[in-house]
Parts: structure tokens; sequence; C-alpha cells
């Protein structure tokens, strides 16, 4: 009886050794036991990922029902925050993070452009590029409490200062603060992905126009530019996408006022940045809801923001692989 | 006519690349900024005191980050044994399986995980870890840092693997060996380097990371290692400190600065290192 089992089980693995041999490596059937289990590990790791990614959407979903019962979307067009009265609306968030991340991104612009063509095109090696390349990768490797901190102590006084020679209320703290530090940091990421796609302009384009009498300048803003405006783009949303999720260094320089901001140097909060501060506080069910949806928005537009980022840049590849 | 119009868009030329350089440089400024208070202000905090003892309360002198950096390393650690095993054999999984519905699913998961603002992961594993233990913990913490590490892990691990050539591959199944040795013993082994790299940068990445560890580790003044009680960690005490009146505090938060800004700075480094040296060449 045993040894008619094992005499099966040997004929079994002789029998499905061939299917191992004339398959392609590639193929999904393994017969041989351990390559079996070692693929159905993979192909767990592979549903895990995806499962934690849809078990926090619902989570996020779940934790914020209570909100999105009692508000609805009126949530998005209140302009008042009262945790005391249970009053929650937004929009002085929404307000907040648009403001900061836009200000922001256009205060970055021309930096990461100008560090894009300086490694792109005009030295893509040597000691200058050498240079610039490692502070960029140190601007990037800087943890965000720190720009913070730095951003408190040093960047608060001189924006008071410039706020008092122009007469405006001078906390030093507010949206205009919060957009310098969130430019800072987010420079490397436009800049980065600037540089990859101005190298990946074909040299015959550029030779094409030099050869024509052009000047760097005209190359550079009627070949280059154009060619890698889609990717530039790219780099311009990804860095978007941090800005807008972007918590420590906000939180400690934005003033933390549930107020609707009057203009760009008054104190504010952004979506990030009221989580940060209230969610720990937070004990009713209603408000600590009201939070998650807060968070529940901020994964949505960011993810929106990243796909779109992230579609661009295959889309661009896969042109530049094919010419 | 034509003279002018030549010089005219030769001083364009020269002009822009003035720019374009003196822009470039201008982003220095900021970083050279911080760098310098931080070891500025920094420095003179740091002793031996400082790094071995424990926080005292307001008034008193002294005081140190012993347990933050104590708690720092073991948050480190354990979400690294969350995110490691995980990250890396779904990174095998990409590369053995380049094409399909699953692996692009795989892949869009997470590119979608990797823009998860910091502070939502702090919510998802507050939902998780501390509603379901009724309490903040060192724990929690890890599984938000660990989430954070996964797509850097995955990313690093499938484009390493990628490199390698299929003739490793192909030489070794002709061999006999069975396929999970193949991967296990040739594959990740030639692609070592470059999964250590992606290990240490997302390491690099989340031992600064506050937003997630506000309401999960929480932070706490004792030298704990129960990893089911709050903890705290380096970028925690920078923010308590730095967002609190008083002015000692303030020194100590500097001195926690440097601390983390060379801890992350190094590990950044290292990672590098390990690329030029160990690299994978085919």
């Amino acid at each position: 009886m045993t040894n008619q089992t094992s005499l099966t089980k040997s004929e079994n693995t002789l029998r499905s050794q061939p299917t191992v041999e004339t398959e392609s490596p590639s193929s999904t059937d393994y017969a041989y036991p351990p390559d079996k289990i070692f693929f159905g590990l993979l192909n767990c790791s592979a549903l895990c990922t995806i499962a934690l990614l849809i078990a926090i959407f619902i989570t996020l979903i779940v934790h914020s029902l209570p909100s999105l019962k009692a508000f609805g979307i009126t949530f998005l067009l209140t302009k008042t925050w009262d945790p005391v009265f249970g009053v929650f609306g937004a929009l002085p968030f929404l307000i907040g993070t648009l403001l900061t991340s836009f200000l922001a991104l256009a205060i970055s612009l021309p930096f990461s452009l100008s560090i894009a063509i300086f490694l792109g095109e005009y030295f893509r090696e040597g000691t200058a590029s050498s240079l610039l390349k490692s502070a960029v990768e140190l601007l990037a490797g800087i943890p965000s409490v720190i720009y913070g901190f730095w951003g408190l102590f040093v960047l608060v006084p001189l924006i008071r200062i410039v706020e008092m020679k122009l007469g405006v209320a001078p906390y030093g703290i507010g949206i205009l603060t919060s957009a310098v530090v969130l430019a800072i940091m987010i420079i490397p990421y436009s800049a980065s992905l600037g540089t990859e796609v101005i190298q990946l302009v074909p040299s015959d384009l550029k030779e094409a126009a030099f050869s024509l009498g052009a000047t760097r300048f005209e190359v550079i803003g009627k070949v280059i530019l154009p060619f890698a405006r889609s990717g530039i783009v790219a780099g311009i949303l990804l860095s978007l996408g941090r800005a807008l999720g972007e918590t420590m260094a906000v939180t400690m320089v934005i003033g933390n006022s549930n107020f609707l901001p009057t203009n760009i140097f008054s104190p504010a909060n952004t979506m990030a940045s009221v989580i940060a501060n209230e969610f720990a506080e937070a004990t009713e069910t209603i408000y600590v809801s009201s939070l998650v949806e807060i968070g529940l928005l901020l994964f949505i537009v960011t993810m929106l923001v990243n796909l779109i980022g992230k579609y661009i840049i295959n889309r661009m590849s896969v042109r530049v692989h094919h010419e | 006519m034509s003279e002018h119009t030549l010089s005219l868009r030769i001083i364009k030329d020269r002009g822009f690349k003035t720019l374009v350089i003196l822009f470039s440089f201008i982003t220095i400024v900021p970083l050279l900024f911080i760098l310098f208070h931080i070891i500025k202000n920094g420095i003179g905090v740091i002793n031996w005191q400082f790094l071995t003892s424990l926080p005292k309360p307001v008034g008193e002198v002294g005081g140190g980050i012993a347990n933050a950096i104590v708690g720092t390393f073991i948050l480190i650690v354990m979400s690294c044994m969350l995110s490691i095993p995980l990250g890396v054999s779904a990174g095998i999984y990409l590369s053995e399986r380049r094409e399909g519905w699953l692996a692009s699913l795989v892949r869009l998961s997470v590119d979608i995980l990797q823009g998860i603002p910091s502070i939502v992961m702090g919510i998802l594993a507050y939902a998780w870890v501390v509603l379901s233990l009724g309490t903040f913990s060192a724990f929690s913490g890890s599984v938000a840092l660990g989430i954070m590490m996964l797509p850097i892990i995955v990313r690093s691990t499938e484009e390493t693997l990628k490199l390698i050539p299929e003739m490793l591959k192909e030489a070794s199944l002709s061999l006999g060996v069975p396929y999970y040795r193949t991967v296990l013993r040739v594959i990740l082994p030639a692609g070592a380097s470059g999964i250590v790299t992606g290990i240490l940068l997302s390491v690099a990445r989340v031992a600064g990371e506050t937003a997630p560890l506000l309401f999960t580790a929480f932070g706490s003044p004792f030298m704990d290692v129960n990893i089911f009680k709050p903890v705290n960690s380096l970028p925690l005490v920078i923010f308590n400190y730095a967002t609190s009146p008083y002015p000692s505090w303030h020194q100590l938060a500097w001195g926690a600065s440097l601390v983390l800004v060379g801890m992350v700075l190094t590990l950044n480094f290292s990672a590098k290192l390990v690329t030029k040296r160990w690299k994978v060449q085919f």
C-alpha cells in the first residue's frame, strides 16, 4: 500500500519533469512542488500590495462615513470649522492647501527649470554639474521636520521684516512662509525629472537646429523645451503631489488658523496640517471622521495628480523609444 | 541691420546662460543656510551626556535624547522587518512577470502607495493598530513607516533584477537547478547591491518622517523598549521641542536635528557607496 503510493508519487514527478523542460521558463505552471510554493508566495506578495491599497481606501471611507453622511457635499463648501459646536467645513483648508501648493510651485519653477537646463544641456558633466547634483540630492534628503524647524527660526524672522516693510500684519508665519519652505523642498523633484527628459532630447534634432545657425538659447527655446515639454509638466505634477501632501514643514510655519485666509500673508491651515494638529485631540466621532474625510480627499487628490504625472512620463518614454 | 540682430541674438544667448547658472546656484543658498544653522546651533549641544541621558522636565539643566535615538532605531528595525520580505518578493514577482494584468495592477498600486501623503499613513496606522490595541505604540508607528518603505523597496528590487541578463537564469536552469533556487541563489545575489541600495534609501526616507508618528508612536519621555508602548523618536523630539516656548528646549532640538541630519545623510551616502562599489554590471 505504502509502496504503491510512493511509486505513483515518483511516477508523477517523473511525468511532470518533461513539462518543465519543454515549456518556456516564463510559463506559469511549475510542476516541481517547491517551485509551486515559491510562485505561490510571489503571487501572494503581489496580491498583498493590491490588497493593501484596497484596504487603505476602504478604511478611509469607512472612518469618514459619519461626516460624509452628516455634511455631504457641503463639507467642501462650508467655511466654518468649529469643533465646539460640531460644525465642520473644509473650505479654509482646501483654499489653504491650494494657495500654498501653487504658490510654492510658482516660486520653485524658475529654479527647478534652470537646474534642469543646467544639468541637462549646458553642463552635463564636470565639477560644476556634480556639485549641483549633490546639492539637489542633499536638498531632497533633508527631513521635512528640519525644514519646518529651520523655517520657524530663520525664515520667519526674515519674512517678518519683509512684512513690516510692506506694512502688513507682521505675523511672520503664514501662507507665504510655508510656500517658500515648500518651494525649497520640491525643487529637487521637478529638477531631477526635468534633467532626465532634457537629456533625452535626440541630438540630431539639436544639431539640425545648430546647423541652421541657431544660437544655443534658440535651440533650448525652440527645440529642447518643446520636445521635453510633457516630461517637464510631469515633473511639475509630481512635485505638486508632493507639495499637496507635505505635512510637517507646513504645520510648523503656517500659523494654524482655521479661518478662511484673506491674503497670502495671513496664517492658515492646509488639509495635511489640520490633521496633524487636531487628530490626536479629536474625541467626538464626527470630529475624527471629518478629519479622516480630509485625509481621504487628500489621498484622492494626490493620487490623481501623481497618476496623471506617471501617465505622461510613460507616454513620453514610449515616444522617445520609438524615435 | 543683420549685424545688429546677430549681436542681439548672441547677447540673448549669453544672458540666458548667465541667468540659468545664476538661478541654479541660488538653489544651493538655502541648502547651505540650513546646514550652517543646524551645525552652528547643534554642535555645541552634542556631547556624551546629550546622547546618553533621558529628557528632563522644563527648567532642569541638561537632558538628552537617548530614548529618541533608541526609539528611532526600534521603529526602523521593525518597519524593515515588516516591509523588506513583502517588498522584495513583490519586486521579484514584477521582474519575473513583466507582462500581464496582475503585474500592471501591482505596478499601479505601488505607484499609488508611493504617492500617499505621510499624514494619511498616520491615520491608517491609527485606525488599524492604535484603535485595535487601544494604545499608542511603537508597533503602530512601524506599520505606518513600513507601508511608506514598501513602494521604494519594490521598485528598486524590480529595476535591479530586470538588469540581470536572461543568460544567467538560463544557464542555471539548464543545469537542472530548480526555478526557486535559481531565483534565490543566482538572481537575488547578482542583484543584491541594488536591493540593498533601495532598502537604505527607503530607511533614509522614513527615518526623518514625523507626520505618521504623531498619533501612532506618539512620543514618550521614558526609555521604553516595549513595542506595544508609546516610543520617542528623533523627528518627534525635534517637532515637540521646536514648537515649545522654551529656549533651552530649542537648543536640544538643534542638537537632535544635527544628529538626525547626520544619520539621514549617512544613509543616503552609504546607499550611493553601495551602488558605486558593488555595482550590478554585466
